[in-house]
């Protein structure tokens, strides 16, 4: 995996294409009377290779992908596991993939069923009392379950509650949602030991307070221990919960967020429960309610009456939140999550949060017993764990970011770095329950090996990666120039 | 070792606080922060006119690595936001206790005798147990 591959103009020469395959040219009459300053005056620049050349050079980009299917993944709080192929199978089942969207409810019974079946296991997952499946992203879950809220308080005339709550581990959409759904945010800390300041917590409900957001375990790969006394103080105050499921993979079959107090949760299908994700979709985020946001949900719904499924729409939710996505979401990642449930069964899923959790404890002593400080050394992990190079940062000048680089010259992907925030030099890091032991002794030896040379020679370290095709990227000048086209230097 | 000048005042937060002579305060992000952040790629600051509350977020400092919003250390009215580091992010990077700083803001009534500030031995402190 060293060579670079060019970009695909690069191996343009003129008069290569594969003009066979080309649209018949259009005809200047039949532009008709589009105006002649929307016309193209110049044909398009587009890259002159033969059929063959094109093949070779999507499949080499492919080759360099890193992935799950290709190597370990331990990207903290996005839950990389490996995605049962059978999941993607099934799901692309002719008659799933040739389905209209508009199509008459009477031919759709049978993938109206899957999602009325995935709406009620999704429900009990989640000890919620009714689940809508359409937003199609977590962050548009999160949008969904704020203007729940927002609309829950409004429909009791209760119109001063703006402000949402949101502790310092939060993941940075809870607040960037609620701005968005018109909140102010009002932030707390949280405790040495990673738990939710109480007594901060106090100080800043009120008449005011919406509802806080919350991750369970949190962004600092913990359980929040004192989630009960949070849920009573934030309704008494009259307040909601919100549970951001980003971290639900921990706990499923375990312990449901319903049966912790909360009133609203949004699932990232995409993560938990089999797509593919980490390339910017397509996903799922949908969301579950407790009986007093039963009503806000937003439509459509599927329904069942008899032995009939059908689409619930305003008409039979007057107070839902509205549409928030083109017909049914994402269906592809609904059916996915749907096949995936299936399989595993309750059994199955407890299973998941059970093999999550051991793994990432497994990984964390291991980690520690290599001389490796962990972020709560009293804590025991989640499904996930914060591992600080501080101490190497101080002592040996090797970053969290020099460790990472290094990991993918031994053929693993970083683990997430730099998040949380709070926590200095930090790796953040989720094996997730597909992995083996052999996989986590191998990730422990190469952190081992690195921890040696960052001692011994450190530039090895520092300048790394060395097997890429690309080594560290300038990524302050991306930031700053987001021009990304590529323009020739000198046409050939 | 972050820099700490001895005339300045701070906060938890990681702000600093300028008495000039016009009674006005000028406000940046310390040392400490810049380095913690890493190279800034985009900074908001607010506009003239704006009154903010103590604590209120009222600028914006993005890093490659992270978005935080700066607080207010005392309430007041803004009287300028530094105008340079819209297209010079990486000033405060280079200098966040001179050219780098953020805004100036003219403190309400009693507000700068109010405001809960560390002075640069305490702020060292708190730096210190942080582990810098």
């Amino acid at each position: 995996m060293t060579a670079r591959e060019k970009v695909i103009f690069e191996y343009s020469r003129a008069g290569r294409g594969a003009l066979d395959q080309w649209p018949a040219p259009v005809a200047a009459a039949a532009l008709g009377d589009l105006p002649a300053g929307l016309r193209r005056q110049r044909p398009p620049l587009l890259p002159e290779v033969g059929e063959l050349e094109a093949v070779r050079h999507f499949t080499r980009l492919s080759q360099l992908n890193f992935s799950i299917d290709t190597h370990f993944y331990p990207l903290g709080s996005c839950t990389m596991k490996y995605n049962p192929k059978a999941c993607n199978q099934y799901a692309m089942l002719p008659e799933f993939l040739a389905r209209h969207p508009l199509a008459p409810e009477s031919q759709g019974q049978g993938v109206l069923a899957c999602l009325y079946e995935l709406q009620e296991m999704l429900q009990a997952v989640s000890g919620m009392e009714g689940v809508a499946l359409s937003p199609m992203a977590g962050a548009h879950g999160e949008f969904a379950g704020v203007a729940m809220i927002r609309a829950y308080h409004r429909a009791r005339g209760d119109l001063k509650r703006n402000e949402i709550i949101v502790p310092e581990a939060a993941h940075g959409t809870n607040p960037a949602t609620a701005t968005m759904c018109g909140c102010v945010v009002r932030e707390i800390p949280v405790t040495g030991s990673g738990d939710i300041d109480l007594e901060a917590l106090k100080a800043v409900v009120g008449p005011q307070t919406a509802g806080i957001m919350l991750t369970n375990p949190s962004t600092l790969g913990v359980f929040e221990r004192s989630i009960a006394a949070v849920a009573r103080i934030v309704h008494e105050a009259g307040g909601l919960l919100y549970y951001d499921g980003a971290n639900l993979n921990a706990i499923l079959g375990m312990v449901r967020p319903g049966d912790m107090g909360f009133d609203v949760i949004h699932m990232n299908l995409h993560k938990t429960f089999s797509t593919p994700h980490g390339g910017g979709g397509p996903g799922a985020g949908a969301v579950g309610v407790g009986a007093r946001l039963l009503p806000f949900l937003p439509v459509p719904v599927v329904g069942k009456a008899g032995e009939r499924y059908r689409w619930l729409t305003e008409a039979d939710l007057p107070q839902s939140i509205g549409r928030l996505s083109a017909f049914m979401g994402n269906t592809g990642v609904l059916l996915r999550a749907y096949i995936y449930m299936r399989m595993l069964g309750r059994e199955g899923m407890r299973q998941v949060g059970e093999y999550a959790t051991l793994n990432a404890n497994y990984l964390l002593k291991c980690l520690q017993d290599a001389g490796f400080d962990a972020a709560y050394p009293q804590r025991r992990a989640s499904h996930e764990f914060i591992v600080t190079l501080k101490r190497q940062a101080r002592e040996l000048n090797v970053t969290a970011m020099d460790f990472a680089k290094r990991l993918l010259d031994y053929g693993f992907h970083a683990p997430t770095t730099y998040f949380p925030l709070l926590v200095p030099e930090c790796l953040l890091i989720e094996p997730t329950e597909t992995e083996t032991k052999d996989t986590l002794d191998a990730f422990v030896a190469a952190m081992v090996r690195i921890q040696g040379e960052a001692e011994h020679e450190p530039s090895r370290v520092t300048s790394a990666p060395h097997t890429m095709p690309v080594r560290r990227l300038d990524d302050v000048r991306a930031a700053r120039q987001l021009d990304l086209t590529w323009k020739p230097t000198a046409q050939p | 070792m972050s820099k700490v000048p001895a005339d300045l005042r701070y906060t938890k937060s990681h702000e600093w606080v300028r008495s000039l002579a016009d009674g006005t305060v000028e406000i940046g992000i310390t040392d400490h922060a810049q380095h913690a952040l890493g190279d800034l790629v985009f900074v908001e600051v607010p506009e003239a006119g704006r009154s903010v509350k103590a604590d209120e977020p009222c600028a914006v400092v993005e890093s490659v690595k992270a978005a935080s919003d700066v607080y207010a250390p005392l309430a007041g009215e803004i009287t300028a936001g530094n105008p340079q580091l819209a297209a010079e992010p990486e000033v405060v990077n280079g200098d966040p206790y001179g050219a780098g700083w953020l805004m100036r803001l003219r403190p309400a009534p009693g507000a700068l005798a109010a405001a809960a500030l560390l002075s640069a031995a305490q702020y060292q402190q708190l730096l210190d147990s942080e582990g810098d």
